[in-house]
């Protein structure tokens, strides 16, 4: 029995370890692939300028207008987001019921809207341009991408509103507190999980190609209004990686290395408010 | 209408779903005195106190029948204000929940929620509820760092001090020591003798030892019904109900 129950120890902790050698292998292994052919593209050239003509052949130019797109896009997508997902959260958490089948709902509908494929939701972006008489730009590609991380967002944020504790809003209305002042309290003690959930949704947006191909279009002008088209990193990714000079495919690296490192300054920056400014909270 | 009586229950019928939780409930809570709410777990006693302050109606399929009335008025009433009523009764919870801000932001909260309080005033406030709650000496020193860095049993004093800022008449305590150690129930277990000179104070507890400590009445539940309620010395020494002699000698539980 003794011998048994050491083996099974042993046997599920290889296990745990295996696995985990598994994923961080797998980043690893990506990121080292993405370096070594990236970075001999990469220069100061990528990053200032816009692509020039013959820039798809292997000539002069740059990806800043990938680049400045994709900020853009979900920049704009996130704070559509919020503003589409925090009222849905804090209906959920403090004005519904406990237990309450409207919560439910909305908990289910969030969670099959999560699960579609964002191509589903590029689709649906450009029928309703097409609807409207829309063409490709900046802001519909701002909304395409906000439908595809609203339920992203509320999900996350439910999570972490609901961690928070359910006793924290009686808490507040036991002091005479109406719901929005108690929203308010729940805001600020979720908020370092809130801003989790927005990092999370943020990068999401960035990365996605499929839901901006047929709303933001592409285009190598940086776009200076919410009409206008605009590029994308994954798209600029994509359509360099799909040409077959070598020199063109090393850039496609080069600006996924781009991509990469966005996320990466993000998050560390988030990180770094999370510590400084947050901490009081909670 | 007895004028010594602050909360009176009158054919109070909760149900949830399909469970009728409490059954046909007739109370009086006098003024001004410490009123125990005793009884197994599962009897209903945290459903009646949170049926006082109108937290319960938050849970889906609660119906809520017969009046409870405040002063003489239904707070079930057609003109009742919600909040009007919450500030009336301080809560005092299981475990406490500070807010998530400074400790002196705590105490504050609630009086800002009802009026501007100018920034000499609020010291004051702070000062005085935090001395009210013998924790001003603790504290004084970083009124400005986060509540949360407080120990489980002065926050749950910061939290009665918190719902005193707001002067409200009645202190409603649900199982308030059930989560600190000895001491910090005691020293709970104290100030609610103190503050049982000015406010009403009804107190869910299982421990039938803190309610003969300190209560003036003794409300005892046994699923759902109140069995019997009387003044602590009479219910302890001379209860009339076998169910409840059976429970002080602990054959229920």
């Amino acid at each position: 029995m003794k011998f048994l129950q050491k083996a099974e120890e042993i046997f599920f902790r290889v296990l745990m370890i295996i696995a985990s050698l598994v994923v961080m292998g797998s980043l690893g292994s990506l990121l080292l692939t993405v370096l070594s052919r990236g970075l001999p593209y990469l220069d100061w050239n990528m990053i200032s300028n816009v692509p020039h003509g013959g820039f798809y052949i292997g000539r002069e130019g740059g990806i800043l207008n990938a680049i400045v797109g994709s900020l853009y896009i979900s920049g704009g997508a996130t704070l559509l987001g919020l503003l589409a997902s925090i009222p849905v959260v804090l209906f959920m958490n403090v004005y519904l019921k406990k237990n309450s089948w409207v919560a439910h709902t909305l908990r289910l509908f969030a969670d099959i809207l999560f699960g579609i494929p964002s191509i589903v939701y590029g689709a649906f972006g450009f029928t309703i341009m097409v609807f409207f008489g829309l063409k490709t730009s900046l802001l519909a590609g701002m909304i395409t991408v906000a439908l595809l991380i609203t339920p992203i967002l509320i999900r996350a944020m439910d999570e972490v509103v609901k961690m928070t504790s359910q006793e924290l809003p009686e808490a507040v209305l036991s002091l005479g507190a109406t719901q929005w002042e108690t929203s308010k309290v729940v805001l600020r003690q979720a908020a370092p999980g809130l801003f989790i959930a927005l990092l999370i949704s943020f990068g999401r947006a960035i990365g996605d190609a499929a839901s901006v191909l047929f709303t933001a279009g592409y285009t190598d002008a940086i776009p200076t209004s919410l009409s206008e088209p605009a590029a994308t990193l994954p798209l600029a990714i994509f359509f360099q990686l799909s040409s077959p000079i070598p020199e063109v495919q090393g850039r496609a690296y080069a600006s996924a290395l781009i991509l990469t490192m966005i996320i990466l300054l993000i998050s560390l920056v988030a990180r770094f408010i999370r510590k400084k400014f947050l901490k009081n909270i909670a | 209408m007895d004028s010594t009586q602050h909360i009176s229950v009158r054919n109070l019928n909760i149900h949830i779903g399909k469970n009728h939780i409490l059954k046909n409930i007739n109370l009086d809570i006098p003024k001004n005195k410490l009123t125990s709410v005793i009884g197994p777990s599962g009897c209903g006693k945290s459903t009646l106190l949170r049926t006082f302050n109108r937290l319960l109606e938050r849970t889906e399929g609660v119906l809520i029948e017969g009046e409870v009335l405040l002063n003489g008025e239904n707070i079930y009433g057609m003109h009742a204000d919600v909040t009007q009523i919450r500030q009336k009764m301080g809560l005092l919870s299981q475990r406490p929940f500070p807010l998530p801000m400074s400790i002196a932001d705590n105490i504050v909260y609630g009086p800002k929620l009802q009026r501007f309080i100018r920034r000499k005033k609020q010291k004051e406030l702070v000062e005085r509820y935090l001395k009210a709650t013998h924790l001003w000496e603790e504290v004084k020193d970083r009124l400005h760092t986060p509540a949360s860095g407080l120990s489980i049993g002065q926050q749950q004093r910061l939290c009665l001090a918190r719902g005193l800022a707001v002067n409200p008449e009645i202190i409603l305590g649900d199982e308030p020591t059930s989560a600190l150690d000895p001491i910090s129930s005691q020293r709970i277990e104290e100030l609610f003798m103190q503050l049982k000179n000015n406010y009403t104070i009804v107190l869910v507890t299982h421990i039938l030892r803190q309610a003969k400590r300190i209560s003036d009445y003794v409300v005892f539940m046994y699923l759902g019904e109140v069995i019997e309620s009387g003044p602590a010395e009479e219910l302890f020494l001379n209860p009339k109900q076998s169910l409840t002699k059976e429970y002080m000698k602990g054959e229920i539980s």
